[in-house]
């Protein structure tokens, strides 16, 4: 009878120092063997590797806690579904079926939602770089047009007098609210008093009708008093203009930036410890709504939060395609899938699990992409078990951005399947082949190759 | 020179070098295929070896002894 084979391993011991891997002991690992019931196998046999995998119960149950935490504690609230963080028709689908409307950035963005079905009134038209057409469209179907510069104000004006009537908008505004970086780059600043000015500059014209205000304080806030100071800056902002402008403020929009449970490069707490609940958040922006605003008013309060509800809903399936051995000892894998799917690897290191258990210790592993970069690199640095070739890995959570940041280089973008509520598993985005990367290119005839 | 030959191996794989001080542990199969290195063993017959003592296939020991003596370069062991 032969003993059962375990791969060889070993391992340096050391004293005295720190275990600097925090969670994961020599033996700790974690495994997952499906995604809502769904065995990983069966989605790999079907769909292939990688494969990014949505929980449909997951996105809704999330929206559910996120937008209960709101509305429990103020009358009037309305969540914007932030297109930019995964613009997959099935999730937006998703969340407008949940009563969120849209937030777009950008031209492409107007249209994906109105060709979702969204009608004008229902976008929330954010972003720098909003084109002639894109601002004339919007203004004629009644988005909410949250203004960004003085030349936009130009441009909504010259509309204005082409289309013969006012235009509803919105300034976006920048502010101190105590956390660093301070996002400054978007809207007016209110401490210099450009926002003051930018309202003046509206009122003058005549042509513009200002009925919101807009902020966005920055990206995976862990601060919940740095939206408590938000709220107060903007409710105290909006009293000023309505008093000496006579403009009604009718909502404010606090932008989004609320944190999911995934875990920043550089930070030692595992999420859990380091990301605040939701309610925490929502608790200080109601309290600063309470106690500046006045009795009986209750603006509507629009959240545009994205990471903090698809992040988590969103998994990638790779497979181990080789190892080697790196001279400094350490073992690095090479996976199907790198940084040109999963472009969030740059910030954040991902929860990362084992389709099966595997024997042996762990020891200082590397998780590379298939690209031909140096920079393509899951992780630098994860304990891992000797794994086999054909192992898959499952990291997570790659709901937000990875879906619209990814890139197509070298490798074609893979299937992208929702596992929904009642374990049906749907193609919501089809792997790319040949002719989808090829469609748009044109090769002049004296160039081709007979 | 072969430095495995130096190494103090104990039967539970706890193995000591007198050269550094440093300290190491070894799973059963390495501590199987340290052994054989101290031997003065070649690679195809402690394959052979691995394969008839453990339940592995040639390919996967093989591949496997590579990568740990690849492991066992770097902490400059070999």
């Amino acid at each position: 009878m032969k003993k059962i084979y375990q791969k060889p391993v070993i391992t340096k011991l050391q004293t005295g120092f720190m275990n600097k891997f925090g969670s994961s002991p020599l033996y700790a690992r974690k495994v997952r063997t499906d995604i809502d019931g769904v065995p990983i196998s069966e989605l790999v046999e079907k769909f292939g590797s990688p494969l990014f995998v949505i929980s449909e119960k997951q996105l809704r149950e999330k929206y559910r806690q996120i937008y209960s935490a709101f509305t429990n504690r103020y009358p009037n609230v309305q969540f914007g579904w932030s297109y930019k963080t995964n613009y997959l028709k099935a999730v937006c689908a998703v969340l407008h079926q949940e009563g969120a409307i849209a937030e777009v950035v950008s031209e492409f963005e107007y249209e994906k939602a109105r060709n979702m079905g969204i009608e004008g009134k229902d976008i929330i038209f954010n972003g720098p770089h909003k084109t002639i057409n894109a601002l004339k469209r919007a203004a004629l179907e009644g988005a909410k047009i949250h203004i960004d510069h003085f030349d936009e104000i130009t441009d909504l004006e010259h509309i204005a007098d082409e289309i013969g009537k006012q235009i509803k908008v919105a300034i976006r505004i920048n502010m101190d609210t105590g956390i660093h970086p301070q996002w400054d780059r978007f809207g007016f600043n209110l401490e210099t008093g450009q926002a003051l000015d930018a309202v003046k500059r509206i009122a003058s014209g005549g042509k513009l009708v200002l009925n919101g205000l807009h902020c966005h304080i920055g990206t995976f806030i862990l601060e919940p008093e740095a939206y408590g100071k938000e709220v107060e800056k903007m409710v105290k902002f909006a009293y000023e203009i309505e008093d000496n402008f006579g403009f009604k403020i009718e909502y404010l929009d606090i932008g989004g930036g609320f944190p999911s449970k995934n875990r920043l490069k550089g930070t030692y707490l595992p999420p859990d410890v380091a990301v605040p609940p939701v309610e925490e958040f929502a608790e200080k922006i109601t309290d600063s709504l309470y106690s500046n605003l006045r009795p009986g008013d209750f603006p509507k309060l629009i959240l545009e939060t994205g990471r903090a509800i698809v992040d988590e809903a969103g998994y990638l399936i790779t497979t181990v395609f080789a190892s080697k051995r790196l001279p400094d000892g350490r073992k690095a894998y090479i996976a199907d899938a790198g940084v040109n799917l999963l472009f969030t690897a740059f910030w954040y290191k991902f929860n990362i699990e084992i389709d099966r258990e595997v024997q042996g210790s762990n020891e200082p592993s590397v998780i590379y992409g298939p690209l031909c970069m140096n920079i393509d690199i899951i992780d630098e640095g994860t304990m891992l078990p000797p794994l086999k070739r054909g192992t898959r890995l499952i990291f997570s959570p790659v709901g937000a951005y990875n879906n619209t940041q990814w890139m197509q280089f070298i490798e074609y973008r893979p299937n992208v399947v929702m596992v929904m509520e009642d374990q049906t598993v749907e193609i919501i985005r089809e792997k790319e082949d040949l002719s989808d990367i090829e469609r748009r290119e044109r090769l002049p005839d004296r160039l081709k190759i007979k | 020179m072969n430095r495995i030959k130096q190494l103090a191996i104990n039967e539970e794989g706890f193995v000591f070098d007198p050269l550094t001080g440093d300290s190491f542990t070894v799973n059963q199969t390495g501590l199987f295929i340290l052994q054989k290195l101290k031997e003065g063993k070649e690679t195809e017959q402690i394959v052979k070896e691995l394969t008839e003592e453990f339940e592995v296939s040639q390919e996967e020991a093989e591949r496997d002894l590579i990568d740990f003596v690849e492991k066992l370069r770097s902490y400059r062991l070999l």
